[in-house]
Parts: structure tokens; sequence; C-alpha cells
């Protein structure tokens, strides 16, 4: 079968569907060839208006024919029908059109097009809210593209590193040559052609004396790699580009793993050979399906030997759309005329009827095509019977990549063009790009508000005459009132259309009207590929702590902290979490438990300085320990707030242990080096980051003690101290820590003996009816003991004064943050200070916001929300302005996300044994 | 993204590094509040060189001072700091 616009060869081998309909596609057809060798004109509904749109372009700034390609989690909405090559089954829809793209219901809003012009969205955020809530629901179901798939992308994307000694993007007559003249003179090359054929330019107008074939088989004989369907997307610093290659077209079923390679390109020169983008002509209707550039049309007749009309008429201000009148006669089409808006050209084929001074003033249209072309010539008006327009308003370099790279553009009067200039970068532009034809300025002459600029967004010269009226002079405001360039095309056709209406509303030349910045991507990236592997859960590398295989067997409930998992919880006998967690909290409080705290960060610092390092990085004293006594501890930033927080512990003379939060190991390890390696390299000192070098076990409760001495068989060492032992036949750190609020010991052994140690101790605990606890239990006992932790109360805004540690300073001063302290902001008597909350009634809802009545802005919030342990009762820790003096305030904390309240009375954050008689010796 | 030539492993990607500072927002822990802020928050951002205090975190973990433009983000000099830096 063949449509009306291909005479059938016999090759219409490829039988795909369009909204439903099946057609025949030749090899090597896009769809949007397809589509026209088929009759099919109208392809899609417009962004705002829902006007009929077809095909207007054969490339990748196709801003009309955006098609949803693929079903079900293949499925690719807002792709161009020009850069999709159809294969056997391949599946595509219309977008934005309801119940059809032939019968849509929102095309009425064409007729309320003067309601719903520039800037309509910022004038209905300035009127009365109730008329945006009103507006939204509308605008948000009439104006919009495809719609992204709602089931999970099946495809795998790849991500891959590449390197060359020069990087040629395009693969047109320059791009070819600078390819085969760099790996001719040794280079590594890398050739990069977003189509699936090379040759550029040369597959719509053939040079016979440029053997295209020869030329790849050369490169790749000299070692050069040549990727087709591969788009840079981006160019960035240091020659670094970003190349987007299709595996598989949009929708299929990739044959070998991966939909799409997103390359990472360090590039020794770049050579762009990026061609040129044909610019519209604005007249009325000129966004009607049948209005084509007239390079696309050439190519439609040539390369895929599609005529997308019959009777043709032509609008140029260039020689080149002359070329698109021979091929058509060549092909058997009628052009009906040639309007050439300039005085004089160059001889047209026989039988083509050349009008000068002529510019195309509006078109009709039927469903798929022109019905008729109208035109005024030498100042008065005719009309033509035509089924398409080809036009030719000029040529646009493609720059993004120049622009991206940081380069200069210079401006070309004749051509009406910015041709790139300089880069900062190691990179030039080569062929077609440097040299558009000559294309004079032409004014339009059809009605403003019908004639479409930006095709994708529905901006029409009217709406940037609107614009420049209410006051819009800068290229960057008209841009963001209009939305113009700001669709998924990125103004590739219609950004020069605009500035030249801008220019020439406020009486300047363009260059002087300025332009709007060029960003990366050049052409839409699936998110899926920038996620790569990621994409499937992989972001951060999970780590595993030594005992995570010991833990694995109670089947605990996991909770991801730092890149670990840690057992949130231990249930047994079909406990909820609340309920383990409780249980297990108990059992600390009345016999014993252990705990996995291998996470936490630590620190080895040795050396006759180890001291002067430490007391630079912690903020309280560490000099003054004695070897075998350790303290708590915290780290301020250089302005004052608290960074981290953990123990400082004296193993030796010269040789301390410190630790710190999981989450903030890393940041303490990058903050260490800083003062040791950068700040301070007079200190006579080493740190070694021995985090994962130990396991950490946390055994605590009021048998906790009595179950260490017959592990260890000698006397465990008293609060805040530290002794070596052999625990199991394995040597062990023993830190005699509490963070629960009970004695407690930390008991550090390297992680490959971790398991024995751990056995032990669990074996003796359970005697003793002791049990594990996890990250929830350890969360209940440290919000009533009224311990800060690092993301909760240390939340980066918190000093230590608010946190009440502040009697805890070194009165000496000289640590980091000591300066930045001094502010007085930093000790201001409103301050967010820890507070600890006691409910009147209910639950207190996490992160809730304190306030003394309704309607009152927030005084603080709840940080930590728990309950008593033993008692019952809710309890909580939050950060209250001037929290410190507030204690016996009665307040309420509201939560309207979670629709909850708490009546709440303001304490001292120290809910249990606030003098520490529990582990004091 | 920039490709810098570390001292000891020679050129990476950016990705490999921690920016940490410029130099002249190095802040002296015994000095007063004023010349620490101003260090911290008033500096100067001025078109041209500017030195800056790096690390080749996911590398060799090595300090070093990039001399960068900040515009065209061209690295003129690096020197590695440190007692790496002894011969």
């Amino acid at each position: 079968m063949s449509g009306p616009n291909r005479p059938a060869t016999g090759a219409e081998t490829i039988a795909f569907t369009f909204d439903g309909t099946t057609y025949h596609a030749r090899p090597g057809d896009t769809l949007a060839a397809a589509l026209l060798a088929n009759g099919v004109g109208l392809v899609a509904r417009s962004f705002k208006y829902h006007r009929p749109r077809g095909i207007m372009t054969a490339g990748i700034e196709e801003p009309n024919a955006l098609v949803t390609i693929g079903t079900g989690g293949r499925a690719e909405p807002n792709t161009r029908a020009t850069d999709v090559f159809v294969y056997p089954g391949m599946v595509a829809n219309s977008q934005n059109r309801w119940p059809s793209l032939a019968f849509d219901v929102a095309s009425i809003f064409g007729l309320a097009a003067p309601a719903l012009g520039a800037g309509f969205y910022y004038k209905t955020f300035f009127g009365p809210a109730k008329h945006w809530m009103l507006y939204e629901g509308f605008i948000r179901r009439a104006a919009g593209l495809g719609n992204a798939p709602t089931e999970a992308d099946p495809d795998n994307f790849s991500q891959k590193a590449g390197f060359c000694d020069v990087l040629v993007v395009g693969s047109g007559p320059a791009g070819l040559k600078a390819a085969l003249d760099a790996a001719e003179a040794g280079s590594r090359v890398m050739l990069v052609e977003q189509d699936a054929v090379l040759g550029g330019s040369l597959l719509r107008d053939p040079d016979p004396s440029i053997d295209v074939a020869a030329m790849v088989e050369r490169i790749r004989a000299l070692g050069g790699e040549v990727l087709l369907r591969t788009t840079a997307s981006g160019y960035w610093d240091h020659n670094f580009l970003t190349l987007t290659q299709r595996l598989a077209e949009p929708g299929a079923v990739p044959e070998h793993g991966f939909a799409q390679r997103l390359w990472h390109v360090r590039a020794g020169r770049v050579i762009l050979a990026t061609g040129l983008i044909e610019r519209p002509v604005p007249f009325a209707n000129n966004d009607h399906p049948g209005v084509m550039l007239s390079q696309a049309v050439r190519s439609y007749v040539r390369r895929w030997g599609v005529l997308p009309g019959k009777r043709v008429v032509i609008a140029t201000n260039n020689d080149d759309a002359y070329l698109t009148a021979e091929a058509l006669v060549d092909a058997g089409a009628e052009v009906v005329a040639l309007l050439d808006a300039r005085a004089s050209g160059p001889a047209a084929p026989a039988g083509v009827t050349v009008y000068h001074d002529a510019r195309p003033s509006s078109v009709t249209g039927r469903k798929h095509a022109l019905r008729k072309v109208t035109a005024v010539i030498c100042g008065s008006e005719q009309s033509f019977d035509a089924d398409l327009i080809a036009v030719s308003g000029g040529f646009v370099p493609v720059s993004h990549l120049h622009m991206q790279a940081g380069g200069k553009l210079t401006w070309n009067e004749e051509a009406q063009a910015f041709i790139p200039g300089e880069t900062p970068q190691a990179c030039e532009t080569v062929g077609a790009a440097l040299n558009p034809l000559p294309a004079p300025a032409i004014a339009p002459v059809g009605k403003a508000k019908k004639s479409f600029v930006d095709f994708q967004n529905d901006v029409s010269l009217a709406d940037i005459d609107l614009a420049w009226q209410e006051g819009y002079r800068s290229v960057e405001h008209l841009k963001r009132y209009t939305t113009l360039g700001m669709a998924t095309d990125q103004g590739k056709t219609s950004n020069m259309v605009a500035l030249s209406r801008l220019a020439e509303r406020q009486g300047v030349t363009v260059p002087e009207a300025g332009l709007t910045t060029f960003r990366p991507p050049y052409t839409p990236v699936t998110m899926g590929l920038l996620a790569g592997a990621g994409a499937r859960n992989a972001g951060a590398h999970v780590r595993r702590i030594p005992l995570h295989a010991l833990h694995a067997a109670h089947d605990p409930i996991w909770q991801p902290l730092g890149y670990w998992f840690r057992p949130r919880a231990y249930p047994v006998n079909g406990e909820s979490l609340a309920e383990a967690s409780l249980r297990e909290a108990r059992t600390v409080r009345t016999l014993a438990g252990l705990s996995d705290v291998s996470t936490l960060g630590k620190f080895e610092v040795s050396g006759p300085d180890a001291a002067a390092l430490l007391e630079l990085v912690c903020a309280t004293t560490v000099g003054k320990l004695a070897v075998g006594r350790g303290r708590y501890t915290f780290m301020c930033r250089e302005d004052g707030f608290v960074n981290d927080d953990g123990t400082v512990w004296r193993l030796a003379e010269n040789r301390y242990l410190l630790t710190s939060s999981t989450g903030g190991a890393d940041r303490m390890a990058h903050h260490i080096s800083y003062v040791r390696n950068s700040l301070r390299l007079d200190l006579k000192c080493s740190v070694v980051n021995v985090q994962e070098h130990y396991a950490g076990i946390a055994l605590a409760g009021p048998k906790a003690r009595a179950i260490l001495a017959s592990l260890i068989g000698a006397e465990p060492p008293r609060h805040m101290g530290y002794a070596p032992g052999v625990l199991a036949g394995v040597p062990v750190h023993v830190l005699a820590a509490s963070y629960s609020g009970e004695r407690a010991f930390e008991i550090h052994v390297e992680a490959t003996h971790a398991a024995v140690v751990w056995h032990a101790i669990e074996a003796a605990t359970r005697v003793e009816g002791g049990a594990p606890y996890g990250l929830e239990a350890m969360e209940l006992l440290r919000i009533e003991k009224g311990h800060v932790v690092v993301g909760g109360e240390v939340d980066g805004r918190s000093t230590p004064h608010d946190l009440g540690l502040g009697g805890m300073l070194n009165k000496a001063g000289g640590f980091i943050g000591a300066a930045g302290l001094t502010r007085p902001a930093l000790s201001a008597p409103n301050r967010n200070n820890l507070v600890g909350l006691v409910s009147l009634d209910g639950p207190i809802p996490e992160g809730g916001m304190l306030i003394q009545r309704a309607g009152q802005s927030p005084q603080g919030h709840v940080t930590a929300a728990a309950r008593r342990i033993l008692e019952g009762g809710a309890i909580a820790l939050a950060l209250l302005q001037g929290g410190h003096k507030r204690h016996g305030e009665e307040m309420i904390v509201t939560s309207p996300t979670r629709g909850e309240k708490a009546r709440v009375r303001v304490t001292s954050p120290h809910f249990y044994d606030p003098a520490g008689e529990r582990y004091r010796d | 993204m920039y490709q810098i030539t570390c001292p000891h492993c020679g050129p990476r990607a950016q990705t490999e590094f921690t920016y940490e500072r410029t130099t002249d927002s190095v802040v002296d822990p015994a000095g007063d509040a004023q010349t620490a802020m101003q260090a911290l928050y008033t500096r100067a951002n001025p078109m041209g060189l500017d030195d800056e205090i790096w690390r080749h975190t996911y590398g060799c973990r090595a300090w070093m001072v990039l001399t960068r433009h900040r515009v065209t983000h061209e690295i003129t000099a690096v020197k590695a700091i440190g007692p790496e830096a002894l011969p």
C-alpha cells in the first residue's frame, strides 16, 4: 500500500500505527516522512489554543509534530515525528486532543485567544487568589503536551566515558572533511551525527564529488569512532561534552540491552559542523498543516521520495528556495508561484512563475493541507490555489554548543544572522554555520494575531507586540512574559523571528536587542538516561556493616543510615515496630540491651601534637584528659554553629580516639583533613579514619557492668573511662559512654572479629534477660535522656548555647568556631533553644509547630517526638524561641499537614535522670 | 566539568575532587571575629584569576591550590600543599 504522496514501489514493508490506523513505511523513513507519504498532514494540536498542526520541518528543530511513541512504560511523549525512524509495529499517537485529533473540543480556545494572550499566567497571579484557583484546574486540563507514562520504564540506560583528540559534531560535508583531516593527521577522532544516516545536508542536496561512504570507511580504518543517532547535547567546561546516543528508537524494545547511552566525553579539540536551521516566515495561519520550511520540502522530495504537496507556493527572501522549486519540478509537482520578497533573484526553473516584492499574508486550509495562499505582491493582494507553501525566511547558524562553550557571536547584517566567533575553549565552528546565505530582513504583512512565531508555545507576533507595549524591553523579560523559546524545542525556529520583531519595535538593530542564553540540553533528554543505573535504586553504593549477616538472621526491620543499613528493631512474635522498640527500650532501662553502633565516625589521632589538633577541631577542652579517660565533645563550623558531636578518648599519652555521628563522618573526615593537611601543616600528628576498621557494639542497662565484667574478666572502666581488654579471646577497646542514659559501654573491635564478640555479649545479655535493641529504641532512649542528634536538634542553625552545651565550651578559645561564636546574634535571647515538651493530652505530632494560640506564627518546632519508656505519656524535644527561659509555659503543637494537635508544657529536655546518677560512680 | 591536573595523579575529572575555599578565605582559628567573618562572608569576587584550595578526595586525597579563572574557568596552575609537596 502507499499513500497519495508517494507512488508505491513495493518498498513499503514496515507497518506502524498512528492514532490506531495502520500505515506502511519504507526502511529509512522518519515518522514524519511516512505520515506525509500516507497523506497525513494533521498530526498534532497546539499547546495553548489546540490549533491543528502538521509537520513543518525535517529535523530535530520541529516545533509542531510532537507525538507519543510506544506504549506502557516505554511510551515516550513529546517526541518529534521528524526525529524518530519507523520500525515494524511502532505505535504512534497524537497528543493534547480530545476526543480526537480531527475534532478537538478545546480548539475553541483559539476563539478565546485574545484572553489567553501573552502574560495570561502573570495576570492571573496578580488578580484575586480565588481567580487563580478558578483558572488553575482549567489551564492544567487544557494546556500541555503528551502525558508522562505512569508505569516504570522497563528499559536500561547506559553511561560511558569517552576520550578523543578531536570530536566532530555533524557529518555534513564540513564535518566529514574535518573528521577525515584530523584522522589522517593521526588524531583519535569521534564523529557524532544525530541522524541515522551520515551526510547532513548532502542527504538533501547530494554532491557527486563527495563520496560519504568512502570518507567514513577511511575515518574508521584510521581508528576513528563514528556514532549515529547521537546528539551532542551539552558542552561544559574544559571541553567536556555530553552525548546522548539512541541505541533503540523510542518505544522500541532494545536489541542489545540498552535503550540509550549517555556519553561523557573529554575532547582535546571540538569541531562544530552543526550547520543551519531555516527560519520560518510569519503570516496569518502560518501554523496550519501544509506550511513547511523550504529545505524540509526538499528533504522529503529528495531523501524520502515524498511529495508533501502537489500544488506548491514557495515564499522566500533568499536564493536557496529556488533549489526547492527545482526539486519539486523534477519530482513532478506544480510550483504555482515563487514569491520572492526581494526585488530580484536567480533564474527559476522553467515553468515556475517568480513574483518579486512578494510576501505571503495568509493561508486557509483543509484538514491535512492548505486550500489557498494569499500574498501581497507589489502592494496588491493575490491568491493562489495551493496545498503546500514552502517558506524560507533565511538561515540561523546552529550555535548552541558554541554558546554553551562560552563563545561569542558576530552579527552578519546581509544574512540577518549571528555567526559563531571565538570561544574560550579549544573549539571551532566550520562549514555552513559560518556562511549563511544573504537573506534580507522582511517586514511581515499578515495579521499579527495569527502570525505564529513560537509554534510550540503558541506565541504570535501580536504577543510580542503586547509584551513590548506593556513595557517589556529586555529580550530576557520578553521571553519570560510570552514564554517564547521556552518550549521543548527551545526556540530553535522562533528565537530569531521574535528577536527581529522586538528589534523592529524598539527601533534598534537585532544585536542591540540582545540574545537569550543558550543552555543544555540541545534537544530533550530522557530522565532515565541521566539517572542511568541509578534509576534502579543504585544511586549510592550500599555498604554493609560487619555484622550485617548476623543481624539479618534475626530478620529485623532495617533502616538506612548514612551508607549503611542498621536494624531499626528486632520484632518477635509478630510485634509491630512500636511494640518491639518499646520492649527493647524497656529492656535497656530495666535489664540490659546490646546494639550495633559500628557506623559511628571514628578517627585515631596520634603524635606529639594530637591534643593540639583535637583542641582545634573540638569546641571543648581535650588536652586535660588523663590517659584512660574520655569526654563528650562537639565540633563547630567556623561560623560558630555546631557541626557534629561525639566523644574523645585518650588511649595513650599521644594517642586519641575521636568519634562522630554516622551521617557526619564523611564531613568530619574532610574537615579534619583540611585542618591537618592544609591549615596547620606544622602540627606533628597523624589522623587515621578508622570508621570501618572497627565494629562497635553498645551494651547498656543496669546489668551492663556485671555482664561486661564477666566477659572481660575484669572490672570495666567507670563512666567516661577507657580500657583495653580481651573479650572472647579478641582484643577490644572498652569505652564507658552512655547515650541511653543507663550504665553503658561501647566495645570496639576490629571488624573481622566482630561476630565472635557480638555472640559472646548477646549470649551473656540474654542470660540476664536482656536482648538486642535497634535504632528506634535508641531514639526513644536518647529523647527521654535529652541527648541531641546530628540532623535533628543539631540542624546547622543551632549554636552550643542553643543546645545547652555552652558551659562545655573551651574557655581558652582557639578552637574552630570560637571567633564566629563571639558574634552578638549567636547569643541573642530569642534564638531557638533546645527544650523538652510534655504532653498535656495526646501524642505530640513529629515536626509540629509550636504556637501559643491559633493563627500565631510558629515560635519553634518539634525535632523529635516520643513517649516515656516506663511510665507512658508523650514527650518531645523541640527548638523554641528563647526556650531556655520558658520552662513551665503551656503551648500548642500543631501540624497542619498531619491535621494533629497537642497541648504541651515546656520543660527541661532532660526527662530522665537529669543528674546522671544511673551511670556515675 | 573541569579537568584538574592533580600534582600526584595527573589529569582527572572534577568529580574526583572537592572544592574547599579560596586561599583568601582561610580563617585563622586564633584570629578575631571581624577578620574571620570578613574572610568567610565579605570576600571580593573580581573577574580574573583566583587561588582556590581543592582536595583530590576521591583519588589520592591530597590537598592542592588551583589557580583558576573566574570567568573562563581556565586552570593555569596547580600546586601541591602539605607534606606531599615535599620533594
